[in-house]
Order: structure tokens, then sequence, then C-alpha cells
């Protein structure tokens, strides 16, 4: 190996030799990492997931529940999260509803796309059979909606805990505080965190991938690769 | 924001700069020339090099899986890892190889728009329905005209719809490269930041968000021109 490609690897090793001397700064970063990427997650669920069932229930509005993700996805993070600060100033408050206003469409569509599209042949069946429009949604609808939803939710919250290194730059803290910090942390910090974040990010898309296996009716289960059976995903940040 | 912003121009701005009010229109016409329009052309080129590589790289991908099936997983696997790395982190991790330089904003970019690609131009060609590929067997195409005469104008729909997300994705994101290359509206929108001036950070972010919806529409009408059979009925 040449001289440069020797000093390449040693940033990478010094990246994981600054992740082992910095465990507890890392393990901090982490949870408020986590503690806003969860906020703004439990926001927009709040309000998407109502919306986006209720809607999906009377099938009506289709042309906003799906158009919604079209244009949440056309929404640099980065502008809004700039804009943001313009308007609402910097801190906690300005980034979470920046990263709520990024994850509401992806969980509104997901959760319209996935009620609406239950077969009606079996909505009729359920009506048949004398259930009210309440136990047609709860012991019909949801639970043949549920993998879609959990994958809308899954996207969202890969696509926050990726966004939310953004955070540093508007006064959210998070692992993106030495991602955004090179002048303190120097590269080796610098790499040592992007890693953390790519991992917090994988781990996050493994776990949710199996709690959308697990809520998948045995019936509906197709084994092929992950991601190629989705509707679509939201490239995060 | 109450603070007291450091403005660009001393003394020399005008009352609602030095006040850093929330939106200074002659301030953006002022600085079109030096800060916002090259800004604006750099993030095209930025966007317009990762899709131009990308699709290059997920066709030929999307092909051979096409041809062989098998490959299709794996590829979906190595591209899905790649696209759920936050970018900010990639483009940093990418650093200590290529430098602070486009190279690395490129990269990263392409990266993120393979499993899109991929998916949607594999999809496409999936869904040509078997008679036609009899039909067009029967009537004797070799399969280099079987895939260029009609498998490929009819996933059409698919890779355009596939080219739209791949877009905006890019246009999104190419924003964070500012993080490690002096180009694009990331940074006029990181020196609004740092500067806390707040009519910076809304002229560059409104001008990225407006270029991704206008490219969005563009590529629409482009998707209705090329296929004016799925007038009615497939959606994006």
């Amino acid at each position: 190996m040449d001289a440069e490609g020797r000093e390449r690897m040693s940033d990478f090793t010094d990246a994981f030799r600054f992740i082992g001397e910095h465990l507890s700064l890392l393990g901090r970063l982490t949870l408020d990492h986590l503690a806003l990427s969860g906020a703004a997650v439990g926001v927009a669920l709040a309000l998407a997931l109502p919306l986006g069932v209720w809607l999906g229930h009377i099938r009506r509005g289709s042309f906003v529940a799906i158009n919604a993700s079209n244009i949440g996805r056309a929404l640099p993070s980065l502008a809004l999260i700039s804009i943001g600060v313009a308007v609402l100033g910097i801190g906690f408050l300005n980034v979470m509803v920046a990263l709520v206003v990024l994850a509401f469409p992806i969980v509104l569509t997901n959760a319209y796309v996935a009620v609406e599209g239950v077969d009606r042949d079996l909505v009729d069946a359920a009506n048949g059979m004398g259930m009210t429009p309440t136990e047609v949604l709860w012991r019909v609808e949801l639970p043949l909606a549920l993998p879609l939803i959990f994958a809308g939710i899954r996207t969202a919250v890969v696509y926050v805990i990726a966004t939310a290194t953004l955070a540093s730059i508007a006064g959210g803290h998070g692992l993106g505080d030495i991602i955004v910090d090179q002048a303190t942390y120097r590269l080796p910090g610098v790499l040592g965190a992007a890693i953390c974040v790519a991992l917090l990010a994988l781990a996050a898309e493994l776990v949710f991938a199996g709690v959308q296996r697990a809520v998948t009716p045995r019936g509906l289960r197709i084994d092929r690769a992950w991601g190629y059976v989705e509707e679509e995903r939201t490239k995060a940040v | 924001m109450s603070q007291a912003p450091v403005i660009p121009d001393f003394g020399r701005g005008s009352t609602c700069e030095r006040e850093n009010g929330t939106f200074c229109l002659d301030w953006v016409g002022k600085h079109w020339h030096d800060k916002l329009g090259p800004a604006l052309l750099q993030h095209l080129l930025l966007t317009g090099i990762a899709l131009g590589v990308g699709f290059a790289i997920a066709f030929m991908l999307a092909l051979a899986a096409h041809r062989r099936g098998w490959l299709a997983t794996p590829v979906v696997l190595a591209t899905g890892l790649l696209y759920t790395i936050p970018s900010l982190a990639l483009f940093q991790l990418l650093v200590p190889l290529t430098g602070l330089s486009r190279v690395t904003a490129e990269i990263a970019l392409v990266s993120y728009t393979l499993l899109i690609l991929f998916r949607n131009v594999l999809t496409g060609l999936a869904g040509v329905p078997a008679e036609v590929r009899d039909a067009a067997n029967g009537m004797g195409l070799t399969a280099r005209q079987l895939l260029w005469r009609v498998e490929l104008p009819l996933a059409l729909p698919a890779i355009v719809a596939g080219l739209r997300i791949a877009t905006v994705t890019v246009i999104s994101l190419a924003t964070v490269a500012a993080f490690v290359v002096n180009e694009g509206l990331g940074v006029p929108i990181l020196e609004g930041l740092q500067l806390t001036f707040n009519t910076e950070m809304i002229a560059a972010g409104a001008l990225a968000v407006a270029l991704a919806l206008a490219a969005d529409g563009l590529l629409v009408l482009l998707q209705r021109a090329l296929t004016p059979w799925t007038r009615k009925g497939v959606s994006a």
C-alpha cells in the first residue's frame, strides 16, 4: 500500500479509535438523536395515521393523500430546516416541526393507500355479514392494511433519523453535533460519528423491517428481498 | 431572530438587510448574479451528472437482472444498503477516499439513485405481458429487437416514474453536498445559517424547493408526452 493509501486507512482507524474513546459522548448524543427523532415521528404519526386511515376508509381525497408524498419528497430537508430557522428561530421546536413536515406525507400516503387498497369484495362481504363500519375498519381493513402502514412508518423513521443529523445546524441535538463540527472533533471524530449515524439508520431499518414482517398476516407474506416488494421508499437525507 | 446578525456587506446594505428582516427582496436582486444564480446552475449540474451516471449504471444492472433473475435480489440488497445511509454521513465517509471534491458529492448522489432506478426499470421490464413477448417472438424478432422495440417502450412509464423520484431525491440531497464541496444551493443555505441571515436562508431554501417542484412537474409532462397510451389509468 502506498503512503497515501496508508493515510486514508489511518483516517478510518482513527475514526474507530475515536468511537472507542468517546463512548459516553456518543451514547449521550445518540439518545438526544433518538429523542428528537422519536418526538417528530410521534407527532407525525398522531396527525397522519388517523387522517390517512380515515380517508382510506371512506375512499375519499385520493388526490391529496397520494400527491402529499410526491410533494413531501420534493422538499429538500436542508432547505426546510433553513426556512424554519428564519421563521421560527433556532432550537428543538423548529427542527421538530421540520422533521414532522417531512415525515407526515410519507405516513399519510402509505396509510391511505393501505386502507383504500383493501379488496372491495372483502369489505362488501363484511358489510353483508352485518358488520358496522367501525367493525369493518377494525376487523377487516386495518389488519389487512397493517403491512403497508408499517412500511410507511418504517420509511418515515429511517428518514427522520437520517434528517435529524442535519438538526445540529439549527440548534437541535444529536450525532450531527459532531459531524458538522469538524473544527472541534477533527476528521476522525466526524468519521466516527458518521459511522454511528449510518449504523443507527441501518439498525432502525432492520428493526422496523422485522416489525413490518411480524405484523403481516401469514397469508400475505412474500419471501423476497426487502424493499423489492414495498411500494416505494423515500430517500432519507 | 433576535440576535444581531453579521451582515455580508457591512454598512452598504439596505435597512431591511441591516435589521435582518425576514425577507429582503432587494438583497436577492443584488446577489442573484454572484450567489444565487451560480449556485442554482451548479445545483443543476450536480443533479444532472448524478442522474446521468446513475441511470447508466442502474439501466445496465437492470438489463442484466432481466436476463438473469437471480441478480435482482443481491442488487436490491446492496443498493438498498447504500440508500439507507444518511447522506451527511456518506458524504463525510467518502472524504478520506476522494477528498473535499465534486467527485465525493457525485459518488454519494449516484449511489442514491441506483435503488430507485434499478427497481423501476426492472419492474417495467417484468411488467411486459407474456403474450406481447410471444407475439414478438412469433414475428421473428431477435432478442435485441424484442428488448428495444417492444419491452423498453412498454416499460417507459415505470422508467420515467423512477427518474422522477430519483430527480427530486437528488435535487434535495445535493443541498447537503455543500458540506463537502463548495457548490450548489446548499452553499448559500449554509452561509445564511452561519451568518443567521434570514433572507439568504429563505431565498436559497425556496429556490431548492422550487427547483425540485419544477423538475417534478417537467418530468410529469415528459412522462405524458412519451407515453400517450397511458393517459388514462396508470399513474406515477
